[in-house]
């Protein structure tokens, strides 16, 4: 196990190195010179050449590219991510603010994904063929379907404009006032949720199915046991792995998801500052924003890996 | 001898003819899945024939006749500067479909080319191509396209550069997974053995090998490039105005949502019907190709 662990952890450090190499090339690419992660195009054609000479000399924008980046990392890992170019806010700062809000209703809607999917996706296995499977089917397809911005714009038509039961939208902290924020986040939470739901129900059907139809399960049968124990002891253990992996792979998406639903219900989290950002061409924060997400979306599929060999030994020793 | 022969050939063809049948009967044999292929047909034809299908055009502004309700006219009525919802919608529908195509065709072809080589040869060149990939996947694929979209400009071409790279990742694990069992089957050790180079195993041996479930793939990634091309013109980054997209006409009609909410649901509809085709085609066609992919992809 600790051999896995440690050669999944070099793995992970390999992909966050040629992740934050990646966003690093892709900002000094992005806008045509380097100097704009410093200064907005405006302030830049006021500068003489000799200014711009001596700011590019001090920010050491002159040094060889792998120089600068060794230099930004050593930053980076000491927490300074840059200062915007348009306000007088640092990025770190901004991003300390920004990033719990969308753990908070992503976090949320993953843990209603895995306590609503998974018992979708069993009864679905176990009755399948049946009007429950056709419904948990449905729903699930539906799920991956639906464009969460579009979901969210008509929960917003329904619930907010014609029934006037919840709020249209905003953010409000839980601490500064529970019942508000809990009725202006039914809505995003149920759109970011609504792809968890249906994909871990869909792969929790499929690989309750491929349990289901092997030897052991049969023997259980056979031995006399109640479908409780035989579903719930003995085929959800082998059924529940696969569902591991999707979980990692749902914070990407529910990162992803997040953009289009904060922007939709004006909430302002780590994906509306990314967009916000980008519009601006306030590059230092477009930088920290898709460099945390990343590393961030790293780390959840190490942690996943690594619990994935800890259930299922079959993975460590390959 | 020749009889002999002759006899293998026939018999191949029988096999060969039986099991398109198969392939048929599975296919077809669900009702989701026939409703998909209709959905897809409609939407081929109305991409394909939009300008004559359109009962108006869709950039012309009727500036007397703004926000109409649905009427014989304008069947699902006009938007803020007057233009016909219809016609708007079915020339969205071309430009999804191209994207689509296109954003799936970068991806394929690259992904593809990697997974084959870093499946093929492993050693470093897999540990290169795959750790590649493992960091490409770390992006979100919208925050991939928004930023390649902002590297490059939004338009309806980088949009798709910008959802073929983002979806480069499964093609090349799959491709990858793939080479990787292929290689070890008798039929290319017996390659090797005659002396076959490299090339002709990878082309001519593994990759037709491949393709059953690379279609698969294909087809249900098509819904997925629709619902990010819809997301990325919804944010204002895609397909710019006035040119018709399904995303842009959903955020054209936010602001207008308490009194005309068609404006939205008809595009989100639309993208609805189609990415649920596709999703549903690519289902049947994989329980039709190879069954055993059910719960891989």
């Amino acid at each position: 196990m600790t051999t896995f662990i440690i050669r999944r952890l070099i793995q992970a450090v390999i992909v966050i190195i040629i992740v934050t190499l990646s966003v690093f090339l892709m900002m000094r690419i992005l806008p045509g010179d380097p100097i704009y992660m410093l200064f907005t195009p405006n302030q830049v054609v006021d500068l003489t050449e000799e200014e711009i000479q001596e700011i590019r000399r001090e920010a050491g924008l002159d040094k060889p590219l792998l120089a600068q980046y060794f230099t930004w990392m050593v930053d980076v890992l000491q927490g300074n991510l840059g200062k915007s170019v348009l306000h007088e806010t640092y990025v770190s700062d901004e991003i300390a603010k920004r990033l719990p809000i969308t753990a908070y209703l992503g976090g949320l809607a993953l843990v209603i994904g895995l306590i609503i999917g998974i018992p979708m996706g069993i009864i679905a296995a176990i009755r399948r063929g049946t009007w429950m499977d056709t419904v948990a089917t449905s729903v699930a397809n539906i799920g991956i379907t639906i464009p969460v911005f579009w979901l969210g714009m008509m929960l917003i038509f329904l619930f907010a404009l014609k029934l006037d039961w919840l709020p249209v939208m905003g953010f409000t902290s839980p601490f500064e006032d529970f019942w508000l924020s809990l009725r202006q986040i039914i809505m995003p939470v149920a759109c970011l949720s609504i792809w968890p739901i249906a994909g871990t129900a869909r792969q929790t059907r499929s690989a309750m199915l491929e349990v289901l139809s092997q030897d052991y399960i049969r023997t259980a049968w056979s031995k006399g046991l109640s479908e409780r124990v035989v579903i719930l002891k003995h085929a959800l253990k082998n059924g529940l792995i696969p569902v591991l992996t999707l979980t990692g792979m749902g914070i990407g998406m529910i990162i992803g998801s997040a953009i289009l639903v904060e922007q939709v219900f004006n909430i302002p989290g780590m994906g509306r500052l990314g967009i916000d950002a980008i519009f601006a061409k306030d590059y230092a924060f477009v930088q920290g924003v898709v460099l945390i997400t990343t590393v961030l979306v790293v780390l959840a599929n190490l942690l996943v890996d690594i619990s994935y060999g800890w259930v299922d030994p079959r993975i460590r020793y390959n | 001898m020749t009889e002999g022969t002759l006899g293998t050939i026939q018999l191949e063809k029988q096999a060969r003819t039986s099991e398109f049948r198969r392939f048929l009967r599975i296919f077809f044999g669900r009702g989701l899945v026939v409703f998909g292929t209709i959905i897809i047909a409609l939407f081929l034809f109305t991409a394909a024939f939009g300008p004559w299908i359109a009962p108006y055009d869709p950039y012309v502004q009727d500036l007397g006749a703004t926000l109409a309700s649905p009427s014989s006219e304008h069947l699902l009525g006009t938007d803020f500067f007057g233009r016909d919802v219809l016609s708007r919608l079915i020339y969205g529908a071309r430009n999804s479909l191209m994207v689509g195509v296109v954003a799936l065709g970068i991806a394929a072809i690259i992904g593809m080319a990697s997974g084959l080589i870093a499946g093929f040869f492993g050693g470093w060149l897999y540990t290169v191509i795959m750790r590649m990939v493992d960091a490409l996947m770390s992006f979100p694929m919208i925050l991939l396209a928004l930023l390649i979209a902002a590297l490059l400009g939004g338009g309806l071409v980088n949009v798709m550069i910008a959802l073929g790279i983002a979806m480069i990742p499964g093609y090349a694990r799959l491709m990858c997974g793939l080479t990787q069992s292929a290689k070890e089957s008798d039929y290319i050790i017996a390659g090797h053995s005659l002396g076959s180079s490299s090339m002709r195993i990878m082309f001519r041996h593994i990759l037709p090998n491949t393709f059953p479930p690379i279609i698969v793939l294909i087809t249900m990634q098509i819904g997925a490039a629709i619902l990010a091309e819809a997301g990325l013109s919804f944010l204002g980054i895609g397909i710019t105005p006035p040119a018709a997209s399904w995303g842009a006409m959903i955020n054209e009609g936010y602001n207008r949502l308490r009194d005309t909410p068609l404006l939205s649901f008809a595009p989100g509809v639309a993208i609805m019907l189609v990415v649920f085709a596709f999703n549903m085609v690519g289902d049947g066609l994989r329980d039709a190709l190879d069954p055993r992919l059910r719960g891989v992809i």
